[in-house]
């Protein structure tokens, strides 16, 4: 999942003795692991942080096709150029099934859309990164895209239907994205000087703005809290990352790569890798906009959607044509 | 065979693969850019296509060339004037509009082309041929509805594609220009002559446009040059710029 700091009621979880009825039903349905359908009741609260935590995911998707597009036309082999292709095409696909489960919660995908271009609804930070050589690539689909299903896995067992299911989807695909991902890497970790160079330089940018993209820590949110009663998050943040070092280190160490951090160690008292944390100022700048690519990245969705106008309208207008010559046909 | 019909078989087999990996090059330059998400699917899944089709072809010419060489090789140490693709294939996207009304021309030619080579006396050119089919019978019925629906949608999206066409047609031609090499392919039941597809060509063109509501030019005048490499435009080294830069640039990696 691409969702960074989704906002929820910000009120905490609510007492089950303060519940109304239509609530408490809602919850013990959750707690059943009963999954929430778009025409069942739900709290108001529910149906907006989903839409903004779906509708973060979907922006994410769509924005994520561009640093890899960046190199599809400079892809080494037919090959490489093929699965870049493929790769990107899904992902374009995620943002179509993402954006439709957000519509059953009530909300267009033009809306949405506005909403992005405003900077009313957010991406994920890992997307305002340059990608600056072809291991870039491989680091994008190994961490990136490891990163991502981490955080996808379990919001497979998530209790809103639709986002449940969009999610089986997705999952088959980001595995496959990334082993081609970490195939990317191997072949360069075992090539020439150069290419060496090309993946180390890659996964000393990549490291910790992956590591970002499980955002801060959210032991202490009230926001978390909520989102995990009501089963649209399944794990804290902090386990996930940590998840996540833990199974990514050991393939560093295949590649024969060094992950950039002096202080990562085998923690044999608590069975985890201890690490450092990502520079979380660096963090809430990309957020606010300060990151290296946020400008271009937006101003490139902002220009395809304005650029795009006439040919929406066109369309538009040539199906209302048919179809009103189809009912005078008839 | 004999050997000038190696040397013609190699020739139509680059302007096969040339063409579907200059056109795929040019559509996926698209990505993440397309009016509508849906658009960007299927400008992915187009230009993964021809990709596709581009390694078969010219996987098959590098046999046939017989110098020990692979499809990459011939994608991407070529220099301009080898390449053997038609002038329209290398001509900058423009407009959504532009793109497609190249991309239905490109399709149109492909669609009639394809089941005819898909009866080839070489099998493994029937073989392409028959995976190709299917794809380019998808491709041609998306790119002519959405000339149809683009020329007969909005008095914008009319006057763009109109606009399209005219800049456009006069690089329909080449397609069809037939040499000694096409005749002798043609003879032996290999690939059809080229010329022989016009009508049926013709006839598909003039009933797309009229239901967008476009007007095909009166003059028939065919830029040519790329189907022989006798003269590309000046666009093609900028995609090789780009598209061969790494293979260029670290000589003998693998990747």
């Amino acid at each position: 999942m691409y969702a960074q700091m989704v906002k929820s009621t910000g009120k905490g979880v609510t007492p089950r003795e303060e519940m109304s009825d239509e609530e408490r039903a809602f919850q013990d349905r959750v707690d059943a692991d009963i999954k929430i359908e778009p025409r069942d009741w739900m709290p108001e609260g529910y149906r907006k942080t989903l839409i903004r935590q779906i509708g973060q995911h979907a922006h994410s998707e769509i924005v994520g096709q561009l640093p890899e597009g960046n190199w599809i036309t400079r892809a080494p082999t037919l090959e490489r150029k093929m699965i870049l292709l493929a790769k990107v095409q899904d992902e374009a696909g995620h943002g179509l099934y993402l954006y439709a489960a957000a519509e059953t919660l009530g909300i267009t995908r033009d809306d949405m859309t506005e909403q992005l271009l405003s900077g009313k609804m957010k991406y994920s930070s890992i997307f305002n990164y340059p990608t600056l050589t072809w291991a870039d690539m491989g680091a994008v689909g190994w961490l990136v895209d490891g990163a991502a299903i981490m955080n996808q896995v379990p919001l497979q067992r998530t209790s809103y239907g639709p986002y449940s299911r969009a999610m089986i989807r997705i999952c088959k695909e980001e595995s496959f994205h990334q082993r081609q991902g970490y195939d990317i890497m191997m072949k360069m970790a075992q090539g020439s000087e150069a290419q060496k160079r090309m993946a180390q330089d890659a996964l000393n940018r990549f490291w910790y703005p992956s590591l970002m993209m499980f955002g801060p820590s959210d032991a202490e949110s009230v926001h978390s809290a909520q989102s995990m009663a009501w089963k649209i998050k399944m794990n804290t943040n902090d386990e996930l990352r940590q998840k996540f070092v833990d199974q990514t280190v050991p393939q560093a160490e295949f590649l024969g790569l060094t992950v950039p951090d002096e202080n990562l160690k085998w923690n044999e008292d608590r069975g985890h890798y201890d690490f450092s944390q990502p520079d979380w100022d660096e963090f809430f700048n990309v957020l606010k906009g300060n990151g290296p690519c946020n400008a271009e990245r937006l101003s490139a969705r902002q220009k395809a959607w304005d650029e795009g106008q006439w040919v929406r309208d066109g369309l538009l207008a040539h199906a209302r044509k048919s179809a009103a010559r189809k009912v005078a046909a008839e | 065979m004999a050997d000038i019909d190696q040397t013609a078989l190699l020739q139509f087999l680059l302007r096969m693969g040339d063409n579907t990996l200059i056109l795929g090059h040019r559509v996926s330059e698209w990505c993440g850019k397309a009016p509508v998400l849906e658009e960007d699917i299927a400008l992915a899944n187009t230009a993964l296509d021809l990709i596709g089709q581009t390694q078969l072809w010219l996987g098959y010419a590098a046999e046939v060339q017989g110098e020990g060489k692979s499809a990459d090789d011939l994608a991407f140490l070529r220099d301009a004037w080898d390449f053997r693709n038609v002038l329209l294939v290398e001509l900058p996207n423009g407009d959504f509009g532009q793109t497609l009304m190249r991309q239905f021309f490109f399709d149109a030619w492909s669609s009639i082309l394809m089941p005819r080579l898909a009866n080839s006396a070489d099998p493994r050119i029937a073989e392409i041929a028959e995976k190709a089919t299917k794809e380019v019978a998808y491709h041609v019925e998306r790119s002519a509805d959405t000339v149809v629906g683009l020329g007969d949608g909005t008095e914008e999206s009319h006057t763009r594609m109109q606009a399209a066409l005219d800049y456009l047609y006069p690089y329909v031609g080449e397609f069809f220009l037939s040499d000694e090499g096409d005749a002798a392919l043609a003879a032996a039941g290999i690939a059809p002559d080229p010329a022989s597809l016009r009508s049926e060509y013709d006839t598909f063109v003039e009933r797309v446009m009229a239901r967008a509501t476009l007007t095909l030019p009166e003059d028939r005048f065919a830029h040519s040059g790329g189907r022989n490499g006798r003269m590309h435009t000046e666009h093609l080294g900028h995609i090789l710029t780009q598209m061969q830069w790494l293979q260029r640039a670290y000589p003998g990696n693998t990747w």
